[in-house]
């Protein structure tokens, strides 16, 4: 059978990306295969790992529990797009790398829009409400405590600059 | 993992999704959020012919209070009702139970009717939706009908919704009593997760503290969650004293038909009921209590 293709115009990290896809593609699919967006990775599929973490009208949400035609009209923001135009790491990410909020990387960009998510609604967050916004985010490393202390590091940074 | 083919329409109105729905029959299927539907066409487990996208109708997403009960649209997202201020000082008890409901990236795409219509046996806003007593009112290119809760959840994943329905808006009514309280708990293995056992109570007290009204009931305990409204009925008159609590969770629980499964037996999910519903009421009633 051949499926019907949709075509799609999805703003992805700020540029208008369009495609035809057909309707069972994946979010997560189309932003890795078809744009090679490879920094938001693919975990388990179906909804509880939260590797596959984007925003989409700057909420996080779960890249693999939608299709990718749904997205066309709305805005998405991977990991790629945390970072400055020019390349240089977002404060959350530089607290990750000191902190040692990362070891094998995997759950890493999941981590970071969930994180980066709490953050632009609250820049104050407590220990607590920082574990229930990364409490649908798997490290099978077990390094939480870790990530804990980069968003706590990046949040105290963001609050002195402003 | 990927879903088998399936067409796709995105809906403009609920008009739209109707007519779709008469069309297509059996074979077609409403997505909202996703967050249920999604991995169930990701393992296969449905196998949906044709899909109809009800998340671009505005018409379908609000908030609104209207005398004596507050009103969601169907596609309301689960977030925009846990933020909702106006709805939690008047139904508490749906922000209390979207507390256990998934994560933040589930919650911020999920919405209320899906988990309805989902109707997992185990799942929070049912629960909530049947302990006090919410309506909702179902769609089709015929006409709208308004059904109970009660009447609504017929067995695990199902519902009295016909294969040509659109749930539009759910009814919460609002208890107009001063001294009110509500509470949900459950017990799972991680937060987040769908509950082993979850109970919620909702009480009103008059000013020498004796209940006036009183609803609870019980999630995972049976194919559908559970009212009580004959033993809640019971606690009317009494203080809510610790005994009158404690008799009603042990009828409850009795009264219950839970399955055994991977997870718990049916003998622990039991005692899980009678404990999560006396919590549920002693916190109720302490929520009812003058600050």
């Amino acid at each position: 059978m051949r499926e019907t293709l949709h075509a799609v115009a999805i703003e992805v990290n700020g540029k208008r990306c369009e495609a035809r896809v057909p309707a069972r593609l994946s979010l997560v699919d189309f932003l890795r295969d078809e744009l090679r967006l490879t920094g938001t990775h693919v975990g388990c599929e179906h909804g509880i790992c939260g590797a596959c973490s984007v925003m989409l009208d700057g909420e996080p949400v779960r890249a693999c529990l939608m299709y990718a035609v749904q997205a066309s009209g709305h805005r998405v923001t991977t990991v790629e797009g945390l970072a400055a135009p020019d390349g240089s790491m977002s404060p959350l990410q530089d607290a990750f790398c000191e902190t040692h909020g990362l070891q094998c990387g995997y759950c890493t960009p999941g981590m970071l829009i969930a994180a980066q998510g709490l953050l632009n609604s609250n820049p104050a967050p407590t220990e607590e409400q920082i574990r229930d916004a990364i409490g649908g985010n798997l490290c099978r490393c077990t390094g939480y405590q870790q990530i804990v202390e980069a968003v706590e590091l990046a949040a105290k940074r963001m609050r002195e600059a402003k | 993992m990927k879903a088998a083919p399936f067409e796709y329409a995105r809906a403009a109105s609920v008009g739209e999704a109707c007519a779709l729905l008469a069309t297509h029959g059996d074979s077609a299927k409403l997505i909202a959020g996703g967050q249920s539907l999604v991995p169930m066409m990701a393992m296969r487990l449905v196998r949906p012919a044709f899909l109809i996208d009800i998340n671009e109708i505005d018409a379908l997403k609000f908030v609104r209070m209207d005398g004596g009960a507050a009103r969601t649209g169907a596609c309301t997202r689960q977030c925009a009702v846990e933020r909702d201020g106006a709805l939690a000082a008047r139904v508490p008890l749906l922000r209390q139970a979207l507390a256990w409901v998934g994560h933040v990236q589930t919650r911020n795409r999920g919405t209320v009717g899906g988990s309805l219509a989902h109707a997992d046996p185990s799942a929070e806003l049912p629960l909530a939706a049947q302990v006090l007593g919410a309506k909702v009112v179902l769609r089709s290119a015929k006409g709208a009908r308004i059904l109970e809760a009660e009447k609504f959840f017929s067995g695990p994943m199902s519902t009295a919704m016909r294969p040509d329905e659109c749930l539009e808006e759910i009814h919460w009514p609002v208890w107009s009593e001063k001294r009110t309280g509500s509470a949900f708990t459950e017990f799972a293995i991680r937060h987040g997760d769908f509950a082993i056992v979850a109970a919620a109570a909702q009480v009103a007290l008059d000013a020498d503290g004796r209940c006036t009204r009183a609803a609870f009931g019980l999630g995972g305990a049976a194919g559908t969650p559970l009212a009580f409204p004959k033993i809640a009925a019971r606690l009317v008159g009494t203080k809510l004293e610790d005994q009158a609590i404690d008799d009603a969770a042990a009828d409850a629980a009795r009264a219950s038909e839970p399955g055994s499964d991977l997870h718990a037996t049916r003998e622990y999910r039991r005692h899980l009921a009678a404990v999560l519903v006396a919590r549920a009421l002693r916190e109720a009633r302490q929520g009812a209590k003058p600050q």
